[in-house]
């Protein structure tokens, strides 16, 4: 194709738009919305999936075993712990240091007041394993099974949380595809309709240029440039809106919980610049495919040959 | 040359526009068709033009046989026809300049090519000074000519024009018969279905009158 006929293709499609002014509106505004919340959800998924991650990876699973037990048969049981599959990780804590970082965490400063335990250590039967798992999912089942173990008096793990993020995480996702479903039907239907009253506009005109000996292709280019360029504002829209409230989020967030509520640092926000790509070339792909597929098939069902 | 052999045209309400249809036309001749309202004259150039489908019998333009050519091919084969409606169908929201480009631009002519062609254009059917006027800023007359200027544009093998001068004074419609006489002086074939005897007594070339869907004369050089 010349140069000159992408322009004309160009201009033509973007006549149509002009003309049609209020549909054409109609229709970017419910892409927009679409991509929107696209991005919304994409923004809270990811970030949820961020943080159970973290989880994983800083909270872990704690077994204490049974007073009197010797540190070998703590290590046999823990050799058996360990042929889990859903282990990622696994930390042994003898008692002594156990204690020392007792020690270390609450008499900071006071180690006078320590002394008075001299050798008779208090976390004597304190040993533990600090168990990590791949995929905080599998929390329960490993839990069960450590707390029906031989000699294993206690095993301490975060409930809430674990449960907390992977429901949250469902129910986001669930509410995603269906808001985001029926805003797209909508947004097909309405490209669609726009489509249509743009080709009643130009019905005239694409019969001339049929009988003039235009193609088919280029009779129908001004449409799927008109359906193209909808879908591209409607989604470069949104794009713009969520670059400016994601940043304005990362920074309200880090300067107001990150310090206080956020000790355990499992509270962090996905930077923009790692989040962007992937969510401006998905909408891109959903807003441009949409406005492309849905022209493309409404004027090819309006020109019959 | 086109051959139109044995063609039928029935349309769907069972309307028999066409019933037996025998017409031969040389490269380069100027043809005039003539016959009451209703005889099947549009039908046939609508025919020639693959508009409409003949229900039956043959028609070759340039060794090309209509009913077998294949759908891709259908636009390549239009563009060696130029048109004139008989309502003009001009568009109207553009100036006569882009009505004529118009024919270009949409069979992928570069733009240096169209900034040659349509000046040259407009000074041959005389509007060389209204390219800027839009249709509604013009005369019938002038109208037509942007009509024939848009048909002509592409260099077509064969002009089809439907009453071309319908709505024409008789000054205008001399003008518009000069200047597709001097189109057909280029080497085009011209076809031009029309109403005015007078136009036909005139101009002294081939007359071929239809009535009811079949030649009823076919006469050279002059008289109905
Ligand atoms: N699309 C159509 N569907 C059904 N019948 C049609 C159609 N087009 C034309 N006809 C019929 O075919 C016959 C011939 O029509 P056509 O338009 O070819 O006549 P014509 O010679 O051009 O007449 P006029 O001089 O009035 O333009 C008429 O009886 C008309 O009613
Ligand atoms: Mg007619």
């Amino acid at each position: 194709m010349r140069i000159s006929t992408f322009w004309y293709c160009l201009k033509q499609g973007i006549k149509n738009i002009c003309r049609n002014i209020l549909f054409s509106l109609a229709s970017v505004a419910t892409i927009s919305a679409c991509i929107f919340l696209f991005c919304l959800f994409f923004s809270i998924i990811a970030n949820i999936r961020h943080m159970t991650y973290l989880t994983e990876t800083t909270i872990g699973i704690t077994v204490f075993f049974e007073e009197g037990m010797t540190e070998e048969e703590i290590l046999a049981v823990g050799d058996e712990i360990a042929q889990r599959p859903e282990i990622q990780e696994m930390n042994f804590i003898s008692a002594e240091e156990a204690w020392e970082s007792f020690q270390a965490d609450y008499f900071q400063g006071m180690e006078e007041l320590a002394e008075g335990f001299a050798d008779d250590n208090p976390l004597a039967s304190s040993a533990s394993y600090e168990i990590f798992l791949k995929d905080i999912s599998d929390q329960p089942q490993m839990v069960a099974y450590l707390e029906k173990l031989e000699g294993v008096r206690k095993v301490n793990y975060s409930n809430a949380v674990v449960a907390g993020f992977s429901n949250l995480n469902k129910l986001v996702g669930i509410l995603s595809v269906a808001i985001i479903g029926i805003l797209l039907a909508v947004s097909v239907f309405l490209i669609s309709n726009t489509i249509h009253v743009a080709a009643a506009f130009r019905k005239t005109e694409n019969q001339i240029m049929r009988l003039i000996g235009a193609t088919n292709f280029m009779i129908r280019a001004p449409f799927v440039v008109e359906g193209v360029v909808l879908g591209l504002l409607g989604t470069v829209i949104p794009l713009g809106v969520t670059y400016l409230l994601y940043s304005e989020a990362v920074s309200y967030i880090t300067s107001h919980f990150m310090n206080s509520v956020n000790a355990s640092g499992i509270l962090q926000i996905i930077p923009l610049d790692r989040l962007f790509p992937v969510m401006s070339g998905v909408s891109l792909g959903l807003g441009v495919g949409i406005g492309f597929f849905v022209s493309f098939f409404t004027i090819r069902k309006h020109l019959k040959v | 040359m086109i051959e139109i052999s044995n063609v039928t045209k029935t349309y769907k309400a069972g309307n028999k526009a066409i019933r037996k249809l025998d017409i031969k036309i040389a490269d380069g001749e100027f043809v005039f068709i003539v016959g009451r309202s209703g005889s099947g004259k549009s039908t046939l150039l609508k025919m020639l033009l693959k508009e409409v489908e003949p229900t039956s019998g043959r028609i070759i333009v340039n060794n090309m046989n209509l009913q077998r050519m294949p759908r891709r091919s259908v636009p390549k084969y239009r563009r060696k026809l130029g048109v004139v409606f008989q309502d003009f169908r001009l568009l109207k929201d553009r100036n006569v300049y882009e009505n004529v480009a118009f024919a270009q631009r949409v069979i992928g002519v570069s733009a240096r090519k169209i900034k040659e062609n349509v000046p040259e254009m407009l000074k041959l059917v005389g509007l060389s000074a209204k390219y800027k006027f839009y249709p509604n800023q013009l005369s019938g007359g002038e109208q037509q000519r942007v009509a024939i200027a848009r048909a002509l544009i592409n260099n077509p093998e064969v002009l089809l024009a439907d009453e071309p001068t319908g709505n024409l004074d008789r000054h205008n419609a001399d003008e518009i018969m000069e200047l597709l006489e001097q189109i057909n002086a280029r080497g085009t074939t011209v076809i031009v279905v029309t109403h005015s005897q007078e136009i036909v007594n005139r101009m002294k070339k081939r007359v071929i009158t239809m009535d009811k869907g079949i030649v009823v004369s076919d006469k050279k050089g002059g008289d109905i």
